[in-house]
């Protein structure tokens, strides 16, 4: 995962800037501002959050003012605006998934990693936070993890404690370091 | 049997595939609208069909798209909307991820009935798995001529894209859905204009939930007369229900209209009673916004007559007694679930989705997310609980769109249904927080509140 310091600039890459292009090609001619949403996901996938340099280069890129870029980061919650866990666990609070445990879940994985909603761990590695109806309200307890937005239904505190077991492991034979905080 | 028409072949392994969902006789009803029917014989068929809008508004599908303008020389769209994100509500994430070629079937279908040549599936972002299936189905179907220029050689185009939201309820209210896919933040806009006039892009517009788009294909099929055979009176055809909660196999079913409610909770056949052997205490029919009714009411109307899944029964009674087949999110509550907790947490959801134009929705759901907190926490007064009614009174109606009013029912309807709870929270602030109120009296049939 690419890092980006808070107030430096950046180019995106190649390959980023590829993606976007075809993204553009998706809407008629002069409404390339219907691309933001999309280019957002994209600059979140490879940077983990959304910081205040990306979001201009992503203004210039698509020949919009910078503020038509913060309104939108602003309103939609699946973007970040301060960096993550490599892992960001979001975990279903709403009201069907409490149903059957929601809650419960949310403080095990507090205790579990010992950092409260919105904190990131001290090795980088994990932050959790409670987020709206998934939509999959019939195997709830229910966590995503971007940016694949991998779902893990039907919790239970065993498959938590292995998940973040297995994310671990992951992490430490990847031999990738956590991404930089801002 | 039940009949299925857009689950038939769910249990077929690689269905999701275009291959097999071919071989299974998909894309027949594209080769059947595009090869022999007129658009306007398709509208007409979908009309005949009775088909109402299954995202929760249940608007006659035929007759929105009779609606949309046709000016020269100006481009339509068709926006699927699967944003799915009412609480409750999983059935559109189901469809798109095991059978995903139904809803590009519906897509083309839909498209060349409204004459649209470009469309668009805005898919909750947080569905990127569900993104990918459709962008692969849609490859597909390009691959096999059913997409792109010239389709079957009939000389309609037609492309389709799949667009990400970025995580927010409201996105799926249609003109905010509109608003977030030209890029912006996604604040309803005030109608008229409807987007059948000025839509996306202000051209004129069509935006249906992916379950209506897919019902066009057996509708196509099978002739919307046929389609109209099934369920009753103004509730036709099969509806996707999402049943979630405390029941013994919460998932996906498809059900005729029709079917009593009982049979839906209780029979093996679909939910399987309630879960660990308890009892039901309440049950959320369609979604979060729809009121919410004790375990008599949900079972039988006040009139005494079995209630049905089908628009009009469920909404017997009105909001004294009834509530809304909405979205088909059924969310059941066991005797040990507090229903001043749930309305809490709805109405914290709600606050937490407000877009925060109109002042009644983006200050009264704040208002009564901070009473419902101090009642549930032991702090409550009996004033609270009017004032909580007062507030969802003046939200109801005053709003662009209709989150206020899906933010407002859930309220008014928990008091009214469960005052008694509501109270016992206030005189016992204690108790409260080490037990919950349980089933008390509503095990009993309630007398007639009118």
């Amino acid at each position: 995962m690419l890092s980006v310091k808070q107030n430096e600039p950046l180019e995106f890459t190649e390959e980023m800037l590829g993606k976007f292009a075809e993204i553009v090609t998706r809407y008629p001619e002069g409404r390339q501002k219907s691309a933001l949403l999309p280019i957002l996901h994209e600059v979140q996938a490879n940077y983990g959050w959304l910081s205040v340099p990306a979001m201009d280069r992503v203004a210039a890129y698509l020949q919009l003012e910078a503020i038509e870029v913060y309104e939108v980061a602003t309103f939609y919650t699946m973007y970040f605006l301060q960096p993550q866990g490599k892992y960001a666990l979001e975990v279903c609070r709403t009201g069907p998934c409490c149903l059957v445990g929601a809650e419960r879940i949310m403080k095990h994985i507090e205790e579990r990693l010992g950092v409260k909603e919105g904190e990131v761990t001290s090795d980088g590695l994990f932050s959790w936070r409670g987020v709206e109806c998934l939509a999959a309200c019939g195997y709830g307890p229910v966590l995503q993890i971007g940016p694949e937005y991998t779902f893990y239904e039907n919790l239970t505190e065993a498959g938590v404690d292995k998940l973040i077991d297995e994310l671990k492991e992951k992490a430490s034979a990847n031999g990738q370091s956590p991404i930089a905080n801002g | 049997m039940a009949r299925k028409l857009l689950l038939t072949h769910i249990d077929v392994p690689g269905i999701h595939t275009f291959e097999v969902y071919r071989q299974k006789g998909g894309y027949r009803a594209v080769e059947k609208a595009l090869k022999t029917l007129t658009p306007e014989e398709v509208v007409e068929e979908v009309k005949k069909s009775g088909l109402r809008g299954r995202g929760g508004a249940g608007f006659p599908t035929g007759m929105k798209w009779s609606f949309l303008a046709k000016p020269e020389g100006v481009p339509r769209y068709l926006v699927c909307n699967a944003d799915e994100s009412e609480p409750g509500t999983f059935k559109d994430r189901y469809l798109m991820t095991h059978i995903p070629h139904a809803l590009i079937e519906g897509m083309i279908v839909s498209s060349y009935a409204l004459g649209a040549n470009t469309s668009y599936i805005y898919v909750r972002g947080e569905m990127m798995p569900q993104i990918r299936i459709l962008e692969r189905a849609i490859a597909e179907a390009k691959n096999a001529g059913l997409l792109g220029k010239n389709i079957l050689g009939t000389g309609y185009d037609l492309e389709v894209y799949v667009q990400p939201g970025g995580g927010a309820y409201i996105c799926g209210e249609e003109t905010a859905l509109l608003e977030s896919l030209e890029g912006k933040r996604g604040n309803p806009r005030i109608k008229p204009p409807f987007p059948a006039v000025s839509g996306l892009y202000n051209c004129p517009t069509v935006v249906n939930n992916v379950e209506s788009i897919a019902a066009t294909v057996p509708i196509i099929n099978d002739g919307g007369e046929e389609y109209a055979k099934i369920g009753i009176e103004r509730s036709t055809g099969t509806k996707l229900i999402s049943a979630g909660g405390n029941l013994n196999k919460p998932g996906v079913y498809e059900i005729e209209l029709g079917l009593p409610v009982e049979e839906f909770i209780y029979s093996d056949a679909y939910c399987g009673g309630i879960a660990n052997g308890k009892r039901l205490k309440a049950v959320v029919a369609g979604g979060s916004s729809v009121p919410i009714l004790p375990a008599n009411l949900i079972l039988k109307t006040l009139k005494g007559e079995p209630r049905l899944m089908t628009y009009e029964s469920l909404a017997d009674g009105g909001f004294q007694s009834g509530t809304m087949l909405g979205s088909g999110g059924f969310i059941a509550y066991d005797e040990d679930q507090c229903i001043v907790r749930n309305t809490w947490n709805f109405t914290r959801f709600y606050h937490h989705e407000s877009c925060g134009q109109c002042s009644p929705c983006r200050e009264g759901t704040g208002w009564m997310e901070k009473v419902l907190h101090k009642i549930e926490h032991g702090h409550g007064s009996f004033s609270d609980i009017d004032l909580l009614v007062d507030v969802a009174k003046k939200i109801e109606g005053n709003t662009i769109c209709p989150l206020g009013d899906a933010a407002a029912w859930p309220v008014a309807s928990a008091i009214r249904h469960f005052r008694d709870e509501f109270e016992w929270h206030v005189t016992n602030g204690q108790e409260a927080q080490a037990r919950n109120y349980g089933l008390a009296h509503y095990a009993d049939p309630l007398e007639p509140v009118i």
